[in-house]
């Protein structure tokens, strides 16, 4: 693959290195000079100095022929725009933007971007698995069908230790797909499982009916 | 009629003290409030210390409610990310953007952003001028 990506940052640069690693052809732009002379001299020439969200710059990098083009700059602006021109001027097939408020997420994906990465939302998520009280954790979001698979751990002390599934009322088109025991014995759920407090349950909702699921899991 | 203008620059203050002036309900929105300083000393609207790329300070600037959004801070991009979810989000009627790259003023153009481009028109002025 042909991948665009702009702004040699660390997210870029590393970016870069790993993809040439898998053998695809990589350039990045970057504004500022002393970072290209820096990614070129380490990875070989594969960074040219340019405004990423320039047509001129774009169009000298080839986009147009791009399979796919990711902007990474610390800016979130500035990634909109460059993905925003790629698509629309030089036709690139997919686009991606690095965030870094994660209420962009939103926004962007009614503008046109592919695929939104938020490296804040990415280190929240991590810190919150390792925050015992916090119950319930994003696993993944899989965003053509808005559904969110997640992970619900059941509290000590949570009314809903001791019930059935059956007796729960779970939100709609909401499946319970895997308990794990504190014991580490994973097992699929069936009606009549009985919630244990230390129960990790691996479930799968509509994306906006997480915090109803959340609800009636923890009795709250 | 309601406006909401982002960044109070030298354009953005004179137009919200015109607009104030004009009897128009104007909420000027800048990162710095020492850009304040540059509005009319009887400037009656509201002066919101905000970035207009983030929704909260949208709407605390009132966007939604407002008859027009324009988007003046220094930067394109910031400006052409303002203006689109004001325009596309927010619904806002009449959004106005102004962008100083010229290329990227006539794709968004096309892709429908009320756009100018101060250069462009600086550019045929002075040559008007010149070939006059």
């Amino acid at each position: 693959m042909y991948i665009v990506i702009i702004g040699g940052g660390q997210v870029g640069y590393y970016l870069a290195k790993a993809l040439l690693d898998e053998g695809h052809e990589v350039l990045v732009v970057e504004r500022d000079a002393r970072r290209v002379e820096f990614i070129n001299n380490e990875l070989g020439s594969v960074c040219i100095r340019g405004d990423g969200c320039e047509t001129a710059t774009l169009a000298e990098v080839g986009t147009e022929r791009a399979d796919l083009l990711i902007a990474v700059t610390a800016r979130d602006e500035g990634n909109l725009v460059a993905c925003q021109v790629a698509k629309h001027r030089f036709n690139a097939p997919r686009t991606i933007a690095r965030l870094s408020n994660p209420s962009n997420e939103a926004i962007f994906k009614k503008l046109g971007i592919d695929v939104t990465v938020s490296s804040t939302n990415i280190i929240l998520e991590n810190i919150k698995q390792e925050v015992p009280t916090h119950s319930l954790t994003h696993l993944l979001y899989l965003r053509d069908k808005g559904m969110e698979v997640v992970d619900i751990k059941i509290q000590p002390g949570s009314s809903t230790i001791g019930k059935t599934i059956k007796e729960l009322s779970l939100p709609p088109d909401t499946i319970l797909s895997l308990v794990i025991s504190k014991e580490r014995k994973p097992k699929v759920p069936t009606a009549t499982t009985v919630l244990q407090a230390g129960d990790q349950i691996i479930a799968v909702t509509p994306a906006e009916l997480e915090e109803a699921l959340r609800a009636s899991l923890s009795g709250g | 009629m309601k406006i909401v203008i982002m960044g109070c620059g030298r354009v953005g203050a004179q137009l919200a003290s015109v607009m104030d002036a004009n009897g128009h309900d104007v909420t000027v929105l800048d990162i710095e409030d020492y850009s304040f300083r540059r509005l009319a000393p009887n400037f009656g609207g509201t002066a919101l210390l905000g970035n207009g790329t983030e929704e909260d300070s949208l709407r605390r600037a009132g966007i939604e409610k407002a008859d027009a959004f324009v988007a003046v801070t220094q930067g394109d991009n910031r400006n052409v990310m303002a203006a689109q979810i004001c325009k596309h989000i927010f619904n806002v009627p009449k959004v106005i953007c102004r962008i100083y790259d010229p290329l990227r003023q006539e794709l968004y153009s096309t892709l429908g952003l009320d756009a100018f481009s101060p250069t462009t028109i600086l550019t045929q002025m002075l040559r008007e001028k010149l070939e006059d």
